[in-house]
């Protein structure tokens, strides 16, 4: 573990980060250091505060007190280099844009103010859907598409930021299998390229076969490492409690991982 | 001109513009969800009107709609800064601020009205209905450059404007300044509802920010599209309210303008293909025509050479829809009537035997995935091979070669 983030340039290192609603605090003191590039899965029970974390990362929502930096800049300095994937019910899907233009809008932030996007931008979009499959949807209007092919027009528009860190708020939540699996693929592909991504997933099942490394979270930081030695049945019972169902999942997530490993 | 004296071509031009630049600007504040602001805006407006008046003690246009301006502005930061600050929603908080503003700015004109020492008072009124008759030269040359320098900042910002109105927190995250170029927008809108206030009035403003946009999104999913029909039907909306008005003088400027407006709003909403009503009640209907037909393909796949009587027996479809989907098949030459029974042709037999195979696998994943089922926007049964990846696909036939197998023995 580095102690300077600012000379190691670490990818992410959230210091001493607590985030209030009104007076209710939903995240406290979080110190968080992610060193190396690799898929890191965000679990915790419902209101946790895994996406206020991501938000809350990303400036989205105001930290009560905290300190935040990426590749040793703050946020501000690096917008360039950061991906964002929201959630699906973050906009109205109802607005008239094609998914082409969904997805052209990862490029705006390289563009900067005026200028339109040129033959390289459409051609870099369109190249993204097809990252997705979707590059026969590409004239539809987001709201004809479904919810899987919806959140594959977010995750090809966040590729289109080509960005070296991506935070995505639930990509899998709700998406049918062939959505899941060129998810886990370009998650796959981008962590190979020296990326980071932080994921708030909710499936414990998957959580092994996905991710390198876990960060568990409910409200405080439970614990966050390499899933081999962090994923653990004293760990999830730290973050989830006594919920026995829920836990009976993970346990049979650590098994299932214990056998293949 | 002949029929369109000088007064009424400058009213005309006035109202076109004001139509033209609300029908741009209110576009992006209705996907915005920033309609029922405007309304507030433009009732907010109306107080800082006849406070201008009263600080200047006459009728100087610029300086009553700078005073309107400064008011409605303030009207909507107030409404923002309930939001944020109280419990309050979002609409109890421009329900407050709307008809809190508006009462005040009618007590002010009622003091105005008492007030004898103030010559010109008369007009002050007009403010609430509009009164487009009193447009002079100088007020269109006010709207013209107010409808310029709108259109200039759309094509400059058009880009940024589109991705802060789809998705904020991801313009913020690519590092756009979301408040600024939201105030941008804003500020546009207050410009529009201001310089509107005299020709249309305080309490139909908002309509005319609203019914342009919301009749342009019937007839596109395409932004640009949008933009420029909602501009469109805006200009037509001011102009043909003002033939109107100027055609029976003892119509009001404001509500006749806005039922112009409304009946624009009434064809798109039945007429347009893209989103109206009876288009996508034609689809409904073409669509459940076709589960008809597909369901008379395979039950004559499964027993063919059924009479009439038989065929609507043995499901609950009514008579007439049955056969309209007979007569319809028997056309497209499908399904054959010999001696009062219906079999299938060649080219039926293959139809009905994709729909026999596109219904079962359908079954099989959704049983095998019941989770799965919102996610569909189509479970079209011929579309299958589309809609699911091929092993998925290849995964269901084995189940579904293995479940006849099953039967058969």
């Amino acid at each position: 573990m580095s102690q300077s983030p600012q000379q190691t340039g670490a990818v992410l290192d959230v210091h001493d980060m607590t985030v209030a609603y009104r007076r209710k605090p939903v995240l406290w003191d979080i110190d968080l250091i992610i060193d190396e590039p690799g898929l890191i899965g965000i679990v915790g029970p419902n209101g946790a505060g895994k996406s206020t974390l991501i938000k809350a990362i990303l400036g989205l929502v105001p930290m009560a007190s905290g300190r935040v930096s990426v590749f040793g800049g703050t946020i501000r300095e690096n917008r360039k280099l950061i991906g964002y994937v929201p959630q699906r019910e973050s906009v109205d899907w109802d607005f008239p844009v094609s998914a082409f233009d969904a997805v052209l809008m990862g490029t705006y932030g390289a563009l900067g103010w005026f200028k339109r996007p040129s033959r390289k931008q459409r051609d870099w979009a369109m190249e993204c859907l097809a990252k997705v499959g979707m590059q026969d949807l590409a004239k539809r209007q987001i709201g004809q598409l479904s919810g899987g092919q919806q959140q594959r027009v977010f995750l090809a528009r966040a590729l289109a930021q080509k960005a070296r860190l991506y935070f995505m708020d639930e990509p899998m939540a709700g998406v049918d299998a062939t959505t899941e699996r060129v998810i886990f693929e370009l998650l796959r592909e981008l962590r190979d390229q020296g990326c980071t991504v932080l994921v708030v997933h909710h499936d414990l099942r998957t959580v092994a076969s996905y991710f390198d490394n876990v960060v568990l979270l409910n409200m405080r930081l439970v614990a966050s490492g390499p899933v081999a030695t962090t994923f653990n049945e004293d760990n999830l019972r730290k973050t989830y409690g006594g919920r026995l169902a829920i836990l009976d999942d993970a346990g049979e997530a650590v098994r299932a991982q214990e056998r293949s490993s | 001109m002949g029929w369109l004296s000088y007064n009424t071509a400058i009213v005309l031009s006035g109202t076109s513009l004001l139509g033209a630049v609300s029908g741009l600007v209110g576009s992006f504040a209705v996907l915005r969800r920033r309609a029922l602001t405007g309304d507030a805006l433009a009732h907010a407006a109306f107080p800082g009107l006849c406070i201008a008046f009263l600080v200047m003690q006459r009728r100087h246009l610029p300086g009553l709609l700078l005073g309107a301006f400064i008011s409605g502005v303030f009207g909507v930061v107030l409404i923002s800064g309930l939001r944020r600050s109280t419990r309050i929603k979002e609409d109890a908080a421009i329900g407050i601020v709307l008809s809190v503003f508006y009462g005040g700015g009618i007590v002010l004109l009622s003091i105005i009205e008492q007030q004898t020492t103030i010559g010109s008072k008369a007009g002050l009124k007009s403010y609430i209905l509009g009164a487009a008759a009193g447009m002079v030269r100088s007020d269109v040359m006010l709207i013209g450059s107010i409808c310029v320098v709108c259109t200039l900042l759309v094509l400059l910002l058009y880009k940024e404007f589109k991705l802060v109105s789809f998705d904020p927190g991801f313009a913020e995250v690519q590092g756009w300044p979301v408040l600024a170029i939201d105030l941008g927008l804003m500020t546009m809108v207050a410009l529009t509802v201001v310089i509107g206030l005299p020709a249309v009035g305080a309490v139909m403003m908002a309509a005319m920010l609203i019914i342009p946009a919301a009749a342009a999104r019937f007839w596109t999913n395409r932004l640009s599209l949008m933009l420029t029909l909602s501009a469109i039907f805006g200009t037509l909306t001011g102009a043909l309210g003002t033939l109107a008005t100027t055609r029976f003088s003892t119509l009001p400027a404001g509500p006749t303008i806005i039922l112009v407006g409304a009946f624009l709003f009434l064809c798109s909403m039945l007429f347009a293909p893209a989103r109206g009503l009876i288009a996508s009640w034609r689809r409904m209907r073409e669509f459940r025509a076709v589960v008809v037909r597909q369901r008379v393909l395979a039950e004559l796949f499964h027993r063919p050479d059924q009479t009439f009587e038989k065929l609507l027996k043995r499901r609950s479809w009514s008579g007439q829809k049955l056969q309209t989907a007979l007569h319809a098949l028997v056309d497209a030459e499908r399904v054959v009537k010999r001696d009062l029974k219906y079999s299938l042709t060649d080219g039926g037999t293959e139809a009905a035997k994709r729909v026999v195979r596109g219904i079962e696998l359908w079954k099989l994943f959704v049983a095998e995935n019941p989770q799965l089922t919102a996610n569909f926007t189509d479970l079209d049964v011929e579309n299958i091979d589309e809609v699911l990846p091929p092993e998925v696909v290849e995964q269901l036939e084995v189940m579904r070669s293995s479940a006849s197998a099953g039967s058969v023995a």
